[in-house]
């Protein structure tokens, strides 16, 4: 009875091997070339060192681009979460006519729309608006394209507030405007914190808006700028960029995984892209 | 009679239009407003520079027509089914329900470190992800040209000789995080005395899959399929891999519309692509969204 339980363990174990190597391995020189004293496309161990980290805080472009990325990432998450807050709030809560079409069409929208697949007229939109080479522009394109998801996420939260919590509120005298405040932001903060988050990697990660929206270098979030660094003819300093690049990485990875430990809900994947 | 408390309980309608006006402005103008815009725009011979910058003429269906003859088209049309289907529909589900089903009813350990690092793979941004291969495929220097050149196996310029099957493999690595969490979730939904009886009398692992597991969450397997393959359609990464090159054997079909746009600045045939990805992006979702639908129901 024992036997093939243990062979089928270490069957697992033999497939699992290659799988996890074939994972592992182009993430490994991101973890190790950053500290290399030697730094060069392949993943070598050398003695440790912080100097490619030191080139990276004496580049101009690159603390220039972080900057950018925070304004960008900060944006986006204080306009997703104050737009989401309201609308799921409403959404949740107060049946209107006309409120079933509006999400069907809020989720058939959101899904079709991606970046490629309307990056024309997102350009041309901001040309029209002046908004070409300006953070408002990238933005607002960012949020206006999660914000569907953030709304269902959120909505989905307040739906599992019981009503006997907000009557009591009522009966007491709030206001709508009270019971929002008080009752359902301290009680979905767990979701408040997720969109945050996702609103917050996703416009930190994203390459393709700030690509066609942006013309002039100063303006370059991080992803542009290790774009140019690394597609720009020259000898690229593989160092500088290795590191770079991890310190670029490493809020995203601490997130998720915080997040993941802290509420146990690796699951709002679905609306990754 | 509506009773005061009902009356605050159900909100003003005042309250309900200021709480909504700025979630659906912003998704109004930024969201809905583009993909009918496109519409439009692909029925003109709009540029970027030049004179139908200012008054682009209205062409009608001409674009449209024009696509259906254009060569690049067809080009962009193929790579992207193959990609499609390499790296999402085999690739990402394949390895993604492989990997389900050899952690499950295993120990919480192994399953943790196993989704750990195959979602690392899923949550780096993608200009790094896109270095991180560039990399690793390097012709002399790449790790694994040089790991296979201990094996005695000779240096293989892996983006020029097989351009196609490489931008397959890495987007397989990319995104297979995600079929695995859902299949994994998928599995536990399976009632354990289920697959505990089959132990008893002895069931073999083949007719374990083919006879529980596989009908059990066979919704499941759809919808996976439907998303990824929406996703997978809408990736751009492979443009910092390759730029759609060489020659254009990895343009796949967003490259081909980021090329028309923003290298030609053929804005009109630009939208005309743009349009006919919409479209198969409507199909896919309007299939996905009944699915998903029925499976409430």
């Amino acid at each position: 009875m024992k036997d093939p339980r243990r062979l089928s363990k270490v069957l697992s174990y033999i497939i699992l091997a290659p799988i996890l190597s074939f994972f592992i391995a182009p993430v490994l020189w991101l973890f190790v070339t950053p500290f290399s004293s030697r730094p060069s496309l392949f993943i070598s161990f050398s003695t440790p060192t912080l100097s490619n980290f030191a080139r990276v805080f004496q580049n101009k472009t690159a603390i220039n681009a972080f900057k950018n990325s925070v304004v960008i990432s900060v944006g986006v998450v204080l306009l997703i979460t104050v737009c989401a807050l309201f609308a799921a709030y409403v959404l949740s809560r107060h049946y209107f006519r006309g409120r079933d079409i509006l999400l069907y069409v809020l989720v058939l929208f959101s899904s079709i729309v991606t970046g490629v697949a309307a990056m024309v007229p997102i350009f041309m939109l901001n040309l029209k608006l002046g908004l070409i080479d300006r953070e408002l522009g990238v933005i607002l394109t960012m949020a206006g394209g999660m914000l569907p998801t953030s709304i269902f996420i959120l909505k989905d939260f307040f739906d599992s507030i019981p009503r006997a919590f907000e009557e009591a509120a009522f009966v007491d005298g709030s206001s709508p405007m009270q019971v929002m405040f008080r009752i359902f932001l301290p009680l979905s903060s767990k979701g408040i914190i997720v969109i945050a988050m996702l609103a917050f990697a996703q416009s930190w990660s994203n390459f393709l808006i700030p690509f066609i929206l942006f013309r002039s270098h100063m303006k370059y979030p991080v992803s542009i700028a290790i774009y140019t660094f690394f597609s720009e003819v020259g000898v690229p300093d593989i160092g500088m960029i290795s590191a770079y690049a991890l310190l670029y990485t490493a809020p995203v990875i601490v997130m998720y995984f915080l997040v993941e430990r802290k509420f146990g809900f690796s699951f709002y994947g679905g609306i990754k892209g | 009679m509506v009773s005061n408390l009902q009356k605050r309980y159900l909100m003003g309608k005042k309250a309900v239009v200021l709480l909504l006006i700025p979630a659906l402005t912003l998704i109004a103008i930024f969201l809905i407003f583009p993909a009918i815009w496109v519409l439009k725009l692909g029925m003109t011979n709009e540029t970027l520079t030049g004179i139908k910058a200012r008054e682009p003429d209205f062409v009608g269906f001409q674009n449209l027509a024009r696509i259906f003859s254009d060569r690049f088209f067809y080009n962009a049309l193929k790579i992207s089914l193959l990609f499609v289907f390499g790296s999402a529909v085999v690739g990402q589900a394949g390895l993604g329900m492989s990997l389900a089903l050899i952690t499950y009813r295993k120990s919480r350990r192994l399953k943790t470190l196993v989704q750990s690092i195959v979602i690392l793979a899923w949550i780096i941004p993608e200009v790094v992800v896109a270095y991180l291969w560039i990399a690793f495929l390097d012709k002399d220097f790449g790790t694994l040209n040089v790991l296979l050149s201990w094996f005695g196996i000779r240096k293989i310029n892996w983006f020029y000789e097989h351009p196609i099957f490489t931008i397959i493999i890495f987007n397989t690595w990319r995104g297979t995080a995600y079929s695995m969490l859902l299949f994994s979730a998928a599995l536990e939904t399976i009632p354990p005395s289920y697959l505990e009886t089959a132990d008893i009398i002895g069931t073999s692992p083949y007719r374990k899959l083919k006879d529980i597991i596989l009908p059990n969450i066979k919704s499941y397997i759809f919808t996976d399929l439907i998303l990824i393959t929406l996703w997978t359609f809408n990736v751009f990464t492979p443009y910092l891999l390759t730029g759609g090159g060489p020659s254009f054997r990895t343009e796949l079909l967003p490259i081909y519309i980021y090329r028309n746009a923003f290298k030609y600045f053929k804005i009109g045939y630009g939208s005309a692509i743009s349009t006919v990805v919409l479209m198969i992006n409507l199909l896919l979702a309007i299939f996905y969204i009944t699915l998903s639908r029925r499976k409430k129901a």
